[in-house]
């Protein structure tokens, strides 16, 4: 009707005319459509389902928890001599101290290769918003010095050059080290691949090299090999993806060997970084992962608790309508 | 005061004010007054008349530069647009708090995001609301330019030329031919028709079809015209000077007087043609004009109607104050913490490897602070920027949002077929938008009666002529019966109406009879009076029309009556066919025939209609040179003024007024047809007084009515009529349906008591066995002693609350205006079944003086207390601004929702009091419907937009504030658990743009969707159990109840949003954005499977949006995360790449759903609500059917 030619164009006028508004399914809104209630039995339903879902996960979550075998050995306290107890920042800052620690670990139970090494700090406010913001993802990609309107207040060294990497995140960069051995044996500790391989590729520059690091009135921490490309610099890499939490764990490199139970793994730790300054503590961790991550009992409880407190749900609810049918 | 219907009565209505005023200025409150006044402002402008020299228009603009022709209803050009787009804009305050906002950020030491992030959503919305005016602008170019290069002929010299609208300036003279449009607002000068009588169309100004006559004074009409063969004009005689008011909107009055040719007289309404007008049925007008542009009545009035709120908003508002409070509070905790953090590291601040207050270089920079401005201010500045991070705790955007969902509601609305009406094509119209949701909690319907309830489509029913009843045994097949005095008087008739009128044969036969006695003298006047006493213009068609009585039809001429009242139509029509046509009307006099006799008279005068007379009067001067006057009105205004001589005139009187009750018990409206002869001495007395009467500039209306007062006195009763208006379909199952939706039905009617009742009836307001509270006293004693009367009787209970109230009154007697503050009170837990309270039995019956009286005295709250516990009330004999008085009452004292329908310019100051104004596109013109905020054909429409989409809507925009408030306070809440664990420092995990994102991308649209298109119930259901309307009543979908409710849910979403992740991944290596990124996808997870959760109807639209939304998060954030320059880059990839992810995911959804899925199972086992049950039976029940016609397939039997 509507494409009429005008031979019928007194009856297309009239239908022009009609103002009434065509029918479809959705101006009236009468669209095929699927409409949920909640009656009992979808409502019992959908707890047992949960909980039959989340408990069997839960476990499984426990059990891959369990596997992880971990050892956490805090280091900030215990590698201060005792002279400098009370001055732990100036034996910290000294340059004439002993830094050099060494300890060490029994391995509780057998760790399969490879054994993740981390650092773990504490109190410390990586996340601060004036930590955070002092980079530049510009220069870090492209290598472009002057790019350092965003690193304030560690833009420039001393003598007015512009940093590279500026930033309050690189200028911090953790330096503790660490020698691992057992049995008197050195163990051998892999530091490549720490670091995203996103990162590493394409994120941070093979063409840029350090520049004036550290060369401000106060030093933040570790020092870089100005003959390496950022992109090689994993360290660097690793702490520039800042923390979540004021308490974080950062990957320090990976033995790939196996530890075996009760054996006595000395570390020889370069208690370099000064943590002391603000009360935070430093920690080695070693561990393994499995496919949940790390030590994590967390996931397998909670899924566990939610699944059983479901089913309770439910058999209140089948109860509920033994007891008092609508 | 309806009497005489239409345009009279709205033309009356504007009389009435000055008038009536006076007198309910005390009572009525002062904001009707103040409503009022802005129709009021124009009447009087005499002291400073517009002066328009006729042919000048150099001479007129002289001294006053009057606005040219041209119109503009853009708003900009193309150098205006930016900055007067953004400066209009920047009025609302949503945009400055965004403005003040993206400022905040722009300041060192507050920049929490990135420059252009921070813009993004103030650019965002402003760049859509540009982008929809500049095109509505542009189309409001095209049409102005349309408007203004139209071309008209104005006088040159001695000839008219074409000249484009926009030049025409006041002053000049153009002349008009037939079907063109009106260019300007132009005073007659003459016109083609030799008496001077034009008509127009004025549909474009009131929406009326029907044809208006407009008259050229007799004085200009011979010295203005062309001359014949040559087409010139005398440029001389073409010049005068017209006094007129100053430009107003009032388009049914117009006073001015003009100097021609040495003689002055006076211009009235009948003497202006106005913009936008057409001109029908005349070859050609010639006109000057007076208002042009800007200043003519069209454009005058074309402002759009005040804006209204709703009444879900203002609690939105209050809500959104709760809100403002959380944000203060969660500010000042932040701000709070960063300064004792600050206290508690003063020393450390230069050490810390992650805070620092100096720069570490030497030279100039050296021991420079490094945005660091003291405690004090730094705690200040974390104020500041956490507003910053929390600004969409005051959810900005759902103004926006809700917006958007009312048009899409509307459109539903409008395109409901079931709302459309077929028989004047008129589809439901949506002319505000911001009311929707009230729909949906009307407690009190105000209802006028003519045209509304019924169809304004008028019958003649009944005449009492000289005491005798004819036409109680309708005869409508009288044609057909042989040898009846019916059956020759159609025979004899030439002149044929469209409609059938069944008539009377014993009336007939008397009028068949020769003109003698009494009796047939009576019927004689009579039927001339329905024929003379009318503002009718009877149009012969030349169209054959071929009609049932077969051979004769073709010397049938058809006669159309355009008439502005249908009951005077229905009169001139009853006349003609007992044998007394008018055939023609010009301004000096009327033709009738009479029995095939052509007959002229020539009209003396004629005094309109006024709701303060209430009757009409014509003064004719016979053929045979004796003068009467023929009056007709409204029972009471006329018996008043009837000749009371005679024992005869008694005995008629009686007769007639016994007739009269009768008639109006039927429900007919009734007039009174009186008339008698003029001696020469009172008709110059009257003619003096008609003649200062109408020259007179100041005052007119008052001076013709004393005229009109002089002459309408002793009078001989001829008759009375009965016209029946007809129910509209479907009215007495419309209003049934409300009552028992638990609205309360109100009419409002001019109607006199008995007609109101007898409506009542019919349309099943009132039935038989409700006892009727009647208050028509006529003094303020007899007043006050019934309501008293009737509040003992039927004990009306004082409950606390309207004690209060009296007492109050006592103290603030002079300033009543108060007392609503503290009495006001909501029905609201009454509810639907607080019938108890609300006498089932009880019908409240008032007349309009008595509620003069009252609203006068301050007994409001007697009556308000008597009304509120009546189911019914009828209000008789109201004046339009004691219809806005009564919705007035209602409003003041209740927070109840009010609607008022209507159709007529009487009605227009009830809809624009209530809440909700809904106008019939009925006979009456579009003046209702111009003032309404919905439009509609029939009454009964009002039913199902009511208990449809009114619920509907409500439960949509309840719902989708509720989950607005939870969206958006659910992420700021989870932002500011963050904030704690930073050192206080304002840092957010999520990426800039993705906080920007969250309200405007990835969780905006589902919400639109369910706003417009969530159903609850089918509207089968929701039409069979109009109870289910009570959830609006009893504020189901939104209320504070719920508010806190939903804040608590928001409450422990937000810590399982924030903890679990932070469990999951405590002493981790997961990096911040990660965790962002974690936070991102679980709160647009989890806000758009709340929504999924209540969704109550799911359809492809909704899955696609609802999923849609997730889905496009996540793409969103894939294409974040592939800058290599941000320092996101790539997380998201790593992180899914893990189970843990998903893992967490999962638990975050449904530990924070559970209590919320709990809470509703329970609520639904144990306290299912109204909806609900319907709501399965309505599923169940379509299961079911479903299942059986299966198994019947299965099994055919």
């Amino acid at each position: 009707m509507k494409g009429a030619t005008s031979t019928d164009s007194s009856s297309s006028s009239s239908v022009a005319k009609s103002k009434k508004p065509v029918y479809s399914r959705f101006s009236q809104q009468e669209l095929p459509a699927n409409r949920l209630i909640l009656t009992p039995a979808s409502i019992i339903t959908a707890f047992i389902a949960v909980g039959l879902i989340f408990i069997p996960l839960g476990l499984v979550s426990l059990f891959a928890s369990d596997s992880v075998v971990e050892i956490i050995h805090r280091y900030d306290v215990d590698c201060l001599p005792s002279e400098y107890q009370n001055k732990m920042v100036e034996f910290i800052q000294s340059s004439s101290t002993k830094k050099t620690c060494t300890k060490s670990l029994t391995v509780p139970k057998q760790m399969k290769s490879p054994v993740f090494i981390y650092y773990q700090l504490e109190n410390f406010y990586q996340n601060h918003r004036r930590f955070v913001k002092s980079r530049s993802d510009k220069q870090l990609h492209y290598g472009d010095k002057n790019a350092i309107s965003t690193c304030a207040p560690v833009a420039q060294s001393t003598d007015k050059s512009p940093i590279v990497p500026c930033g309050l995140v690189a200028w911090s960069l953790f330096n503790d080290t660490y020698g691992f051995s057992v049995k008197g044996k050195s163990l051998q500790v892999n530091k490549k691949d720490i670091a995203w391989g996103s990162d590493k590729n394409y994120k941070f520059g093979h063409n840029v090299f350090p520049e004036n690091f550290q060369k401000t009135d106060q030093v933040g921490g570790a020092k870089l090999d100005s003959s390496k490309p950022l992109s090689e610099q994993e360290d660097l890499i690793v702490w520039m993806r800042t923390a979540t939490l004021p308490t974080f764990r950062k990957l320090y490199g990976r033995i790939e060997q196996d530890l075996q139970a009760n054996d006595m793994v000395t570390v020889v730790i370069e208690n370099n970084y000064n943590t002391y300054g603000f009360k935070g503590t430093k920690s080695l961790v070693l561990s393994t992962t499995s496919w949940i991550g790390g030590k994590n009992n967390f996931i397998g409880l909670a899924y566990i608790t939610v699944g059983a407190i479901c089913l309770l749900l439910a058999i209140f609810f089948i109860l509920l309508y033994v007891i008092k049918p609508r | 005061m309806e009497l005489q219907n239409s345009n009279q009565s709205s033309s009356s209505f504007e009389i009435s004010k000055g008038s009536t005023l006076m007198q309910e200025k005390h009572g009525m409150s002062q904001r009707i007054c103040h409503k009022i006044m802005q129709f009021e402002d124009n009447l009087l402008h005499g002291e400073n008349p517009r002066l328009i020299y006729i042919n000048d228009p150099r001479r007129t603009n002289d001294k006053y530069e009057f606005t040219g022709n041209e119109i503009t209803t853009s708003k900009y050009t193309v150098i205006t647009f930016l900055p007067k787009n953004l400066f209009i804009q920047f009025h609302r305050v949503a945009y400055l708090y965004f403005l003040a906002i993206a400022a905040l950020n722009q300041l060192p030491p507050l920049a929490v995001f990135g420059r252009t992030v921070s813009l993004f959503p103030l650019l965002f919305v402003l760049c859509v609301t540009a982008v929809k005016d500049g095109y509505e602008d542009w189309r409001r170019h095209r049409s102005d330019q349309k408007e203004n290069n139209r071309e008209a002929l104005v006088l040159h010299g001695d000839r008219f030329q074409l000249k484009k609208w926009k030049k025409i300036q006041a002053g000049e003279v153009v002349k008009i031919r037939s079907d063109e449009t009106i260019p300007c607002d132009m005073v007659l000068l003459s016109t083609s028709d030799p008496s001077g009588l034009a008509y127009i169309q004025t549909m474009n100004l009131d929406g009326e079809s029907n044809l208006k006559t407009r008259y050229a004074r007799q004085e200009t009409v011979s010295y203005v015209s062309e001359d014949p063969v040559s087409g010139l004009i005398r440029e001389d005689s073409v010049s005068g000077l017209i006094r007129c008011e100053q430009p107003n909107r009032n388009i049914y009055e117009f006073t001015a007087n003009m100097e021609f040719n040495g003689q002055k007289f006076a211009l009235s309404q009948s003497n202006i043609v106005l913009r936008g007008c057409q001109l029908k049925n005349t070859e050609s007008i010639i006109g000057v004009v007076v208002y042009a542009g800007k200043e003519t009545k069209a454009m005058l009035n074309s402002a759009a109607s005040p804006s209204k709120r709703s009444r879900l908003e203002v609690y939105m508002n209050r809500e959104t104050l709760w809100l403002s409070v959380f944000l203060l509070v969660m500010c000042l905790v932040v701000s709070c913490g960063m300064g004792l953090w600050l206290l508690r590291h003063t020393e450390e601040l230069d050490t810390l490897p992650y805070y620092r207050k100096v720069y570490f270089t030497h030279g100039k920079d050296k021991f420079k602070k490094y945005k660091y401005y003291g405690i004090p201010m730094e705690t200040f500045f974390s104020f500041l920027s956490s507003i910053i991070v929390f600004q969409i705790m005051i959810p900005i955007s759902l103004y926006i949002t809700m917006e958007l969902v009312r048009l899409g509601q509307s459109y539903f609305m409008i395109e409901d077929r079931h709302m459309y009406d077929s028989s004047s094509g008129s589809r439901f119209q949506c002319r505000s938008l911001n009311i929707n949701e009230d729909l949906g909690q009307i407690r009190y319907v105000f209802s006028d009666k003519t045209g509304t309830l019924t169809e304004n489509k008028m019958e003649f029913r009944r005449a009492s002529v000289y005491g005798k009843n004819y036409g109680s045994s309708r005869v409508s097949d009288s044609i057909e019966g042989q040898g009846t005095a019916a059956a020759k008087a159609v025979g004899r008739r030439r002149w044929k109406r469209n409609s059938e009128i069944a008539f009377d044969n014993e009336l007939m036969e008397l009028l068949t009879k020769d003109l003698a006695g009494d009796e047939r003298i009576a019927a004689h006047e009579f039927f001339l009076t329905l024929a003379a006493c009318n503002t009718v213009i009877p149009i012969p068609s030349s169209g054959r029309s071929s009609s049932c009585t077969g051979s004769e039809s073709l010397n049938v001429e058809t006669i159309d009556y355009q008439g502005e009242s249908p009951d005077e139509q229905a009169l001139v029509s009853a006349a003609s066919a007992y044998g007394y046509t008018l055939f023609e009307r010009t301004s000096g006099h009327i033709g009738i025939e009479i029995d095939d006799k052509r007959l002229r008279f020539n009209v003396l005068g004629l005094h309109e209609f006024d709701s303060v007379r209430k009757r009409m009067s014509v003064i004719i001067r016979f053929p045979d040179n004796s003068v009467k006057v023929l009056v007709k009105g409204a029972d009471t205004s006329m018996f008043s003024i009837l000749a009371k001589d005679s024992n005869s005139n008694d005995l008629v009187r009686h007769a007639t007024e016994s007739h009269l009750t009768e008639y109006s018990s039927q429900g007919l409206r009734t007039l009174v047809v009186a008339a008698r002869d003029l001696t020469d001495a009172e008709l110059e007395q009257w003619q003096h007084m008609y003649e200062d009467a109408s020259n007179s500039l100041a005052d007119r209306a008052q001076k013709l009515r004393q005229t009109a007062l002089f002459i309408e006195s002793n009078l001989n009763l001829l008759g009375a009529t009965g016209i029946e208006d007809k129910l509209q379909d479907g009215v007495p199952e419309a209003i049934e349906a409300l009552q028992q939706a638990g609205i309360k039905v109100w009419v409002l009617t001019g109607d006199k008591q008995e007609t109101a009742i007898s409506i009542g009836l019919s349309c099943k307001l009132l039935s038989a066995d409700m006892q009727q509270i009647i208050i028509n006293g006529h003094s303020e004693e007899e007043c006050k002693s019934l309501l008293t009367a009737a509040k003992d009787k039927y004990g009306v209970k004082s409950s606390n609350r309207k004690k209060k109230s009296s007492t109050s009154t006592d103290n603030t007697e002079n300033n009543h205006l108060d007392i609503p503050n503290d009495t006001k009170s909501s029905n609201v837990p009454e509810g639907c079944y607080g019938k108890e309270e609300v006498n089932a039995s009880l019908a409240l019956i008032i007349d309009g003086n008595s509620l003069v009286y009252i609203l006068e005295k301050n007994w409001e709250t007697d009556l308000f207390d008597i009304a509120t516990s009546c189911r019914v009330v009828l209000c008789c004999r109201v004046a339009p601004l004691q219809k806005a008085g009564i919705v007035d009452l209602i409003k003041s004292r209740t927070d109840d929702m009010t609607l008022a329908i209507g159709d007529g310019a009487n009605d227009v100051s009830m809809i624009q009091m209530a809440d909700v104004g809904v106008g019939i596109c009925g006979q009456e013109g579009r003046q209702a419907v111009m003032a309404s905020d919905f439009a509609m054909g029939q009454f009964r429409f009002l039913k199902r937009l009511l208990l449809v989409h009114g619920h509907w809507n409500y439960q949509r925009v309840g719902y989708l504030v509720l989950y607005n408030f939870y969206r958006n306070a659910v992420f700021v809440l989870m932002l500011f658990w963050y904030i704690l664990c930073t050192a206080f420092s304002t840092t957010s995990a999520l990426t800039d743009w993705s906080s920007v994102f969250y309200s405007v991308i990835y969780t905006s649209v589902p919400t639109i969707f369910v706003g417009i298109l969530d159903k609850d119930l089918s509207h089968r259901t929701l039409l069979q159990y109009p109870k289910l309307y009570c959830a609006g009543h009893r504020q189901e979908a939104y209320n504070m109840h719920l508010f806190w409710i939903t804040m608590c849910d928001t409450l422990w979403q937000s810590l399982v949003l924030f903890y679990i992740p932070l469990y999951v991944y405590k002493e981790s290596t997961i990096d911040i954005w990660s965790m962002g990124s974690l936070w991102t996808i679980a709160v647009v997870i989890l806000v758009n499977i709340h929504l999924a959760m209540d969704i109550q109807r799911w359809i492809f639209i909704t899955h696609a949006a609802v999923w849609g939304s997730i889905v496009v998060t996540y793409a969103c954030m894939v294409i974040l995360d592939s800058f290599p320059l941000l320092p996101n880059y790539w997380t998201i990839y790593h992180l899914a790449k893990l189970s843990t992810y998903w893992l967490t995911i999962l638990l975050i959804i449904i530990v924070a759903l559970l209590p919320r899925f709990l809470l509703k199972a329970v609520h639904q086992f144990f306290w299912p609500s109204d909806i609900q049950i319907a709501r399965e039976a309505e599923i169940l029940r379509k299961q079911g059917s479903h299942l059986s016609s299966k198994r019947n397939q299965d099994y055919p039997s």
